[in-house]
């Protein structure tokens, strides 16, 4: 009834390989926008000036209230016409990610900023730090690594989620499977392959991530 | 570039306009289909979350039973399982390989396939939330149970539940509404929901920035109204002097 003896190494290369190089590709620039991002969105939302809280909030609760999908098919459209020519699915598709990511991440800085307690900010301010050298030296770093291990758990969600880049056509990992199931005419085997993949993958990684979790909290 | 707000009093076959914008005998319009569209994403929604919210509790609970070591490490598959393959996969599984796999499936309808997919997929999220909640007891409230000689299932249902479906309610509520933003997924396989009825509305209206804002403001008000629902079964249900404590987690 399934019959995999098709998907060879040579399948494999020519269809599939790209894709899982661009759904890892797309994974870490959007972990590493979105982080960036995500740290200054954090920073405008706990800033405590309105004209900085207000935007970041709205921001972060918007992307937060749509569907991922929606977003994708948003970026897809909307970019072009702001860019003034079409851009490609997957530039579209990194683009989207970043931004929607961002407020992903946001909310997970803005609770490792603060779960830092209030007197490591007064400690800093009374050595006579800025705001800016405060957050660098003192603050930031602790968040960092309070949130690794939910930074990393996002990480490994925000690697399923390239998959739906699958929707506006762009070349990922599942539309490698999917074309290779098309163009040899095994639908079934192919999505079950990809499955599996996709399964090895977070699997191994949510494991490091445990892993890493109790070495960081045996040193807390 | 001006919002042109008449596309969805539109006929969707001749595109003339309709007077009074809804759909009537075999007229349709895009206005109608938006609202059938909300509808078919709303059906998808809740009954994925019913049977998320049943086999999630199930497992979950499973896996903190004492002395059942085979079953707990079933459970423990389960939600290692659906957790690591990306949803629209799964979908893909759901409708693609399991009708020709299990004849049952056959001649299932593909909302049905849909809403397994979706809500087993987010079974195992939930799965982890119940096993959160009910490990985040105090110890000595299993050993009260027993001490008290209820059964295991009693002191479950008595005991142990109550508190640990009160603890997880914020996560649950987060859930919740993951599954209507999720339910988009549907789309993939042609089921007419929001997300479907924007795509193709846009394409056939080239009115897509119209279109896009009134199905992502769908998406903002069913998301809302989720979460206004679980905010009054938290408030009702709340034990006077008994604080939930929400775990670490911020996604």
């Amino acid at each position: 009834m399934l019959d995999f003896s098709v998907f060879t190494w040579e399948v494999f290369r020519s269809y599939v390989l790209h894709g899982l190089y661009f759904s890892l590709a797309l994974t870490a620039v959007a972990t590493l926008g979105g982080i960036f991002f995500g740290t200054l969105l954090a920073l405008m939302r706990l800033s405590g000036i309105k004209l900085l809280t207000i935007p970041a909030t709205i921001y972060v609760n918007g992307m937060r209230s749509i569907p991922l999908l929606m977003v994708l098919l948003w970026f897809f459209l909307l970019v072009p016409m702001i860019v003034g020519k079409p851009i490609g699915a997957e530039l579209s598709a990194v683009i989207t990610f970043i931004a929607f990511e961002a407020a992903y991440f946001s909310e997970i800085m803005r609770a490792g900023i603060q779960s830092i307690p209030r007197g490591q900010v007064y400690a800093g301010q009374a050595m006579g730090m800025t705001y800016g050298q405060n957050m660098k030296l003192v603050i930031l770093p602790q968040a960092f690594r309070n949130m690794l291990p939910i930074l990393l758990t996002q990480t490994i969600i925000l690697f399923q989620d390239t998959s739906l880049v699958y929707i506006i056509t762009a070349n990922d990992l599942l539309h490698g499977f999917s074309v290779a199931g098309a163009n040899l005419s095994h639908t079934r085997e192919s999505y079950i392959l990809a499955a599996v993949l996709y399964f090895v993958i977070c699997f191994s990684l949510s494991w490091i991530v445990k892993r890493l979790q109790m070495k960081i909290a045996i040193i807390r | 570039m001006a919002l042109d707000w008449k596309v969805f009093c539109l006929d969707t076959i001749d595109k003339a306009p309709v007077s009074g914008c809804f759909s009537s005998g075999d007229q349709q319009t895009y206005l109608g289909w938006l609202l059938a569209a909300w509808g078919q994403t709303v059906i998808v929604a809740l009954l994925s979350l019913i049977v998320a919210l049943v086999v999630g509790s199930i497992i979950g609970t499973v896996r903190t039973l004492p002395n059942s070591p085979w079953l707990s490490r079933f459970a423990n598959a389960w939600v290692e399982l659906f957790r690591n393959i990306p949803l629209l996969v799964q979908i893909f599984l759901w409708y693609h390989v399991m009708p020709v796999l299990i004849p049952v499936f056959a001649d299932t309808p593909k909302m049905v396939l849909v809403v397994m997919g979706l809500g087993l997929f987010t079974s195992a999220r939930i799965a982890e939330q119940v096993r959160a909640g009910i490990q985040a007891l105090p110890r000595g409230q299993r050993y009260a149970g027993m001490a008290m000689g209820f059964t295991t299932p009693q002191y479950y249902r008595y005991v142990l539940l109550p508190m640990a479906f009160r603890i997880i309610l914020p996560p649950l509520t987060s859930e919740s509404m993951n599954i209507f933003k999720n339910s988009s997924v549907a789309f993939a396989v042609s089921v007419t929901e929001l997300t479907f009825f924007a795509q193709q509305a846009g394409e056939e209206t080239s009115r897509g920035i119209e279109i896009y804002m009134a199905v992502t403001l769908l998406y903002v008000i069913s998301a809302f109204a989720i979460n206004r629902i679980m905010t009054f079964i938290e408030k009702r249900v709340r034990v006077p002097g008994f604080v939930a404590s929400t775990g670490a987690g911020g996604h």
